[in-house]
């Protein structure tokens, strides 16, 4: 699966979206989503916690391992999505879409992302 | 010493696949090829087509080969009936499990030893010293067979296309020299999942032949290829035991609950073998005050205890500890086998797993999880 032009990336393997008023959505990458492998748990942070760019906030349970989940920008959450918490196949299905883990009101300009191509290349291509 | 790990002689064809590949024990192997769940699923209900070519054979043969393995090994290997196998384990003389083995007697005078591949080497060096005062020769058939297995309740059907060999008549635990797609093969009926299934002992040059045949004579039942996750995932539902898990060199067959494989009963080299003697006052123990049992744990939450995890009581004293977990595609939760000391070893306690800081309730079960229906 290739990496949506319109996502800014960080090499934690999580995605972003460009702000709409302020909010941006999180998610992982299908690269990091296809090296879990089958996710069987999500955890999300709270509504209403701050996160700090390249912190964990959560964490992702497949068959074989537990992931932290790593916030790619400041902020303060103001959604999560109870349905990938609820069918955390969701992930795997699609990790761009309907796999998004969170939203969160931007703290300024998320620093030190990548670009898909970046992202890309970075994954090995 | 080359570098990297080793491949197998099925390289190519998981790689055409887009399996995701992992070092295991020294072998680059295909740790999935798709959705690990979808393939695990695949052989609890149709099949699945499996390369083990990492597994260490060995084939110890001479007059005295069976005297040499029953003073090498914990089982009664002689009196094994012609074509029949058994599980069985090596140990040290301090009791200790150096890895647990299937044994298949391949003919009058010779038997093919299959080791852990990450204890492969620990294994031939042992036979090796062991068989030194018999009439026995040990050989290292590490690279002389690839191994394929067919699992599931349509193995049967598909291995039926491919050869004329007695299916019907190849009991559990038994094994034939056989003729599969046009290739002679040793074919056993033996496998780690809890499904009924085949392995294939094969020539390597022979590997990719009979993957494919397989392949085409699977299609219409069913039959994926499977990985080496949800090969773990199928033996922990199945109370399967796995090397560096819940067998280790500290401890010993009654530690893991597993003491009906030393064969005190022996009656070749005067009932004697190698680590008898820990043995027999582990077994003792064993039956006076059992230390810890290997249980298994399952949880009624969604986060998963693993390996290394301690097993704590109501009040977060430690009790015991995880030596797999995993999601369990079969029960819909998450699942564990532990060693969890007596007092809590009881079918239908309650323990907790610290996952990570967090105690998640557990109740303790029997093992297996999964027993398939015969």
């Amino acid at each position: 699966m290739s990496n949506p032009q319109h996502l800014q990336f960080s090499k934690e393997h999580e995605w972003l979206t460009a702000p709409e008023g302020g909010v941006s959505t999180v998610g992982i990458t299908a690269h990091a989503a296809d090296a879990l492998g089958d996710v069987v748990y999500v955890q999300l942070p709270e509504v209403g916690q701050a996160v700090t760019a390249g912190e964990p906030c959560g964490e992702l349970e497949s068959t074989k391992s537990v992931s932290d989940l790593y916030s790619p920008a400041s902020g303060e959450v103001t959604e999560v999505n109870q349905a990938v918490v609820d069918d955390p196949a969701l992930v795997n299905s699609g990790p761009f879409e309907d796999g998004w883990l969170f939203k969160v009101r931007l703290d300024g300009d998320p620093e030190g992302l990548l670009s898909a191509d970046e992202y890309t290349a970075f994954t090995g291509g | 010493m080359t570098a990297g790990p080793r491949r197998t002689a099925l390289d190519a064809v998981h790689r055409a696949l887009g399996a995701t590949m992992t070092d295991f024990a020294g072998w680059d192997m295909p740790l999935r090829y798709g959705s690990e769940r979808d393939e695990h699923n695949a052989v609890r209900t149709r099949a699945g087509l499996f390369d083990l070519s990492h597994m260490g054979e060995i084939t110890v043969s001479g007059p005295q080969a069976g005297e040499a393995l029953d003073h090498a090994l914990v089982g009664f290997v002689s009196a094994l009936g012609p074509h029949r196998a058994r599980y069985t384990m090596i140990c040290a003389e301090d009791g200790g499990i150096l890895d647990d083995l299937i044994v298949y007697r391949t003919g009058e005078q010779e038997f093919l030893v299959v080791a852990n591949a990450s204890n492969a080497q620990v294994v031939l060096d042992a036979l090796t010293a062991r068989a030194a005062g018999f009439d026995a020769a040990v050989r290292d058939d590490r690279d002389a067979y690839a191994l394929v297995a067919v699992q599931g309740p349509e193995a049967a059907a598909i291995l039926g296309a491919l050869t004329d060999a007695d299916l019907a008549g190849l009991k559990y635990y038994a094994c034939l020299p056989a003729t599969v797609a046009g290739r002679e093969v040793l074919l056993a009926r033996t496998g780690y999942t809890g499904e009924d299934g085949f392995e294939v002992f094969a020539a390597p040059a022979d590997a990719e032949h009979l993957w494919q045949a397989l392949t085409e004579a699977g299609a219409g039942h069913g039959l994926v290829p499977c990985g080496l996750s949800c090969r773990d995932t199928l033996r922990l539902e199945a109370g399967m035991p796995l090397y560096g898990h819940e067998l280790t060199a500290a401890t010993t067959p009654f530690d893991a609950g597993l003491g009906r494989v030393v064969r005190f009963d022996k009656t070749t080299n005067g009932g004697d073998f190698v680590g008898r003697a820990a043995l027999e006052k582990a077994a003792a123990d064993a039956e006076a005050a059992p230390p810890r049992r290997l249980v298994g744990l399952v949880s009624a939450g969604r986060r998963v205890p693993r390996a290394g995890y301690a097993v704590v009581d109501a009040d977060g004293a430690p009790v015991g500890e995880v030596t797999s977990g995993a999601p369990s595609p079969t029960l819909g939760k998450p699942i564990a086998i532990a060693y969890v000391d007596a007092a809590h070893a009881a079918p239908g306690s309650s323990v907790a797993v610290d996952v990570r800081g967090t105690r998640e309730p557990v109740e303790v079960v029997a093992l297996p999880f999964y027993k398939r229906a015969r």
